[in-house]
Formats: C-alpha cells, sequence, structure tokens
C-alpha cells in the first residue's frame, strides 16, 4: 500500500522506537478471581485479558477425544477495540486467529494428562493497537501457567515486518497500515520450534531471513517478560516468617 | 526436619537436572536426558528424585481419596456428583448404602446434595467412579462446606494430622477434610467462622516454617475452654 506517511524520520520510527525495538510490555499475571488462571496484558496500545477454563469434560460431547484434551481458544475483539465500532461477534479474521493460537497451544500443553477434556482459553482483546495476535497468544500462554496446567514449554510471539524498504521488529498501528509486509511469527523458546509463522505482504528470501531472525529475537526478549511475570506474582508466597 | 532449606518456584520448562544424576518425579519430564518442570510449583529435591508441588491445578483423583463430593444428576440407576476433579463422578446406587428402587434415585440424593465419598476407581480414560460404603461415608447434612486449593489439602491435615488435630481441640467443630479441596465444618456459628479464618490462614503461609507451632498458640490465646 502506497501512502504519504513518512514512517521513518532521521532512522527513527513514528514513535520514537529504533528498528529493532519492541513497543512497552506490561504483564500480569492471575487478576481474575473465578477463572482457573488469568493474565493481563499490555503491549504497546494492545490491552488484553485472557482467562483459562477447565480442564473440564469437553461439551459437546463428540469433541471429546479419549487419548487427550482439547484446546478452544477463543480470539474476540470488544466492539470499542478499535477507532471505528467493530461489529461484535466471530467473524472470519477471529475465526482464523482462534484456530492458529489453539494449534500453536496444543503443541505445548501436556494434553495426554487430560484425556476427554477441554481446556477453555478465551481472549478479549480490550484495545487494538496491530500485533493483537502474538499478544493475545503470548497473554495466554502466562494465563495457562497460572491456571497450573501442565506445559512442556510457554510459547511466546512476536512480529517482525517490513515498512519503507526496511525490516523492523514489532509493527505498531500505522507501520501496519502502511507497510509492505508484517510476520508474526510464535516458537517454544525452550526448543526454539516454531509454533505459528504468517505472513502478509510481499518479502524477498533475504528480507524474510532477516524478519524472521530479529522477530526470534523479539521473542525470547518477550520470553523473559512472561516469565519475571509469573515468578513476580508467585514470590510473595515464599516470604518467610 | 530439612529446615531452612531453601524453597525455590519453578515455572514450566525450566531445568532442574539431569538423568545421570537424579530421577524425574512428580510434575516433572524428561527429554534429551535433562529433567524439566512441567507445572508452576515449588520445588522439592528429594535425596534422588526431583518433584515439582504445584501451587495451583485441578485435583488429580487417586483410588481411596476421600472426598466432598456435590450431586449433579440423579439418573435412574446412579448419581453424577461434582468431586472438583476436571470430570463428574460416577456414583452408582450398589455403591451407596441404601436399597435404592430403579428409577427412585432422587428420593436419595438429589441435585445440591453433598456427600462424602470414597474414589473407587480412575481408569485410563479417567472415568471415575466413587462410592458411599466405607466406615463414616455418609450424606452431609448441615454445616458449612468451603473450598481450598487442592495442594494445600496436606498442609491443613498437617504431618500425621497434627493441624488439623489441633483445630478440633481448641474450637468445638466437626471438620472432614477431602483431599479434593473441600473442607465440611459443622459447629456453632462462633467456631465455624474461627476454623475458615485459621484455614485461610494456613493457606496464605502454608509455606512457612512451624507453622504448627504458631497456629496453635494463636488458638490457645482466643479458646477458652479447652476440650
Amino acid at each position: 500500500m502506497k501512502s504519504d506517511i513518512k514512517l521513518f524520520i532521521d532512522g527513527k520510527r513514528l514513535d520514537g522506537r529504533k528498528s529493532d525495538e519492541l513497543r512497552k510490555i506490561k504483564i500480569e499475571a492471575g487478576v481474575l478471581h473465578r477463572a482457573e488462571g488469568s493474565c493481563y496484558l499490555e503491549w504497546g496500545g494492545n490491552k488484553i485479558i485472557a482467562a483459562i477454563y477447565g480442564p473440564r469434560e469437553a461439551i459437546p460431547r463428540h469433541t471429546q477425544n479419549p487419548l487427550r484434551a482439547i484446546v478452544n481458544a477463543r480470539y474476540n475483539m470488544a466492539a470499542f477495540s478499535v477507532d471505528d465500532r467493530k461489529r461484535p461477534g466471530p467473524d472470519r479474521r477471529s475465526t482464523e486467529i482462534s484456530k492458529v493460537i489453539s494449534e500453536a497451544l496444543e503443541h505445548v500443553i501436556l494434553l495426554e494428562k487430560f484425556p476427554r477434556a477441554a481446556i477453555d482459553v478465551n481472549i478479549e482483546i480490550l484495545d487494538a493497537e496491530a500485533g493483537t495476535r502474538c499478544a493475545g497468544l503470548t497473554a495466554a500462554a502466562v494465563a495457562l501457567v497460572d491456571a497450573g496446567i501442565p506445559m512442556k514449554d510457554i510459547p511466546v510471539a512476536c512480529a517482525a515486518g517490513k515498512i519503507e524498504n526496511q525490516i523492523v521488529l514489532d509493527l505498531g498501528k500505522e507501520e501496519d497500515n502502511f507497510g509492505s509486509a508484517d510476520m508474526p511469527l510464535a516458537i517454544s523458546p525452550r526448543t526454539g520450534e516454531i509454533l505459528l509463522l504468517q505472513m502478509d505482504g510481499h518479502l524477498t528470501q533475504e528480507e524474510f531471513d532477516k524478519a524472521f531472525d530479529l522477530a526470534l529475537k523479539g521473542c525470547y526478549i518477550v520470553s523473559d517478560l512472561q516469565k519475571k511475570a509469573i515468578l513476580e506474582k508467585y514470590k510473595p508466597i515464599l516470604k518467610e516468617e | 526436619m530439612n529446615q531452612q532449606k531453601k524453597r525455590e518456584i519453578v515455572i514450566p520448562s525450566q531445568l532442574l537436572g539431569e538423568v545421570k544424576n537424579k530421577k524425574a518425579g512428580r510434575g516433572t519430564f524428561v527429554e534429551k536426558g535433562l529433567i524439566y518442570s512441567e507445572i508452576l510449583g515449588i520445588l522439592d529435591e528429594k535425596s534422588d528424585y526431583i518433584n515439582v508441588v504445584p501451587i495451583k491445578g485441578r485435583y488429580d483423583p487417586v483410588v481411596k481419596d476421600f472426598v466432598i463430593g456435590i450431586v449433579q444428576e440423579a439418573m435412574a440407576s446412579s448419581w453424577l456428583v461434582d468431586i472438583n476433579a476436571a470430570y463428574p463422578a460416577l456414583l452408582h446406587v450398589n455403591e451407596s448404602p441404601w436399597d435404592v428402587d430403579f428409577g427412585e434415585t432422587e428420593k436419595y440424593l438429589n441435585y445440591g446434595d453433598s456427600i462424602m465419598a470414597k474414589v473407587l476407581q480412575v481408569d485410563k480414560e479417567k472415568k471415575l467412579q466413587i462410592t458411599l460404603k466405607d466406615y463414616n461415608l455418609y450424606k452431609i447434612k448441615g454445616g458449612q462446606i468451603i473450598d481450598v486449593e487442592p495442594s494445600k489439602v496436606p498442609r491443613i491435615i498437617g504431618k500425621k494430622g497434627s493441624m488439623i488435630t489441633l483445630l478440633k481441640k481448641y474450637t468445638k467443630c466437626r471438620i472432614f477434610v477431602g483431599q479434593n479441596g473441600r473442607i465440611w465444618i459443622d459447629g456453632n456459628d462462633v467456631d465455624i467462622k474461627k476454623v475458615i479464618e485459621t484455614i485461610n490462614m494456613i493457606e496464605n503461609e502454608s509455606l512457612s516454617f512451624g507453622l504448627t507451632n504458631k497456629i496453635e498458640e494463636l488458638l490457645k490465646k482466643d479458646a477458652k475452654d479447652v476440650r
């Protein structure tokens, strides 16, 4: 998409970031009482709440798997999360994101421990500013740990993209709208396995490799923040006397 | 015992050790000869085992556990009971102390009733069966049921029941602790309130050392007459 907006001013991006800098991230675990596990996450202008319910018996019954649990992620954007009111309810985009997040999470949860069960992951986007699927998955992962669900790893996601012929990390709103490519990536940080990789726009082979490496680097930064958030929530119970 | 041993919180995927030196216990998994934690919990290193004790999570039923269940549904020859696990448990009429005619299960237990029960069977598919046929198992009448985190139950019972004996001694309550994190308390209102307060305190400070003594002092202070 061609635009009149200049996305780079004196080597700095619109919000003053360098090309390999992330937006500000704040993660808080265990914010909801009724949910088994929950997480509130702020990633730049994104505000997201993730809640875990279950494991519980999967309903309807035909969805049950006698050998393992199923993961039902539900990504939902609030009507007030974007500038123009979004028509509430599931649409093509949110159905797709729900599916890819479910599949990413299925790879890290030890599903064999809960045959016939379902784990419900609700991801609610309260405020959106590009990169909500990455932020949603990151929040869901923290909430799963908070719920005490056995996992092989804590998944994490981050995006990279291309604006004005330059590869940058973690696209902001204008960069996403007027840039030429966006590539969200989710990994399992312990093993480095890829859980989710999508791309929209065009990149050459070299650009792709560069963007991939950049996103990977971003993932590890966010992963550290996730772990810190969980430990911060549960450190106080260790206080002695 | 192991006083002042440092306690550590571990998160999933945290490296805990090697299979060469230690055995992987509960709450851990092994990959390529290395032991990792699979849950959020507290590290518990025994001489040759590495265990992780969960902080949160659903009750995982084990055969012969005593649990408190709430009836969800009365069917023709059985009941479905919620025991705080991932799945409802089945209570067949043959496992009840009554002689129930076919289709008359509702006369004995109905939706919302609470029972003390024992886990009879857990199969591979995690289908649960419970029974009422054991000493001290019956339908609960009166009293109050509170919920605690299932992983804290051992702490509330204490070593060889020390903590729970203490509670019973200083309050005139009847208490039954289910392994699934439900506790039934019966007595007068003041005592029930005190028990609930104490249990909340135990739950919050479950990780501090010498808790039993601390609780005893606290209970002693405002107990007028000791049974």
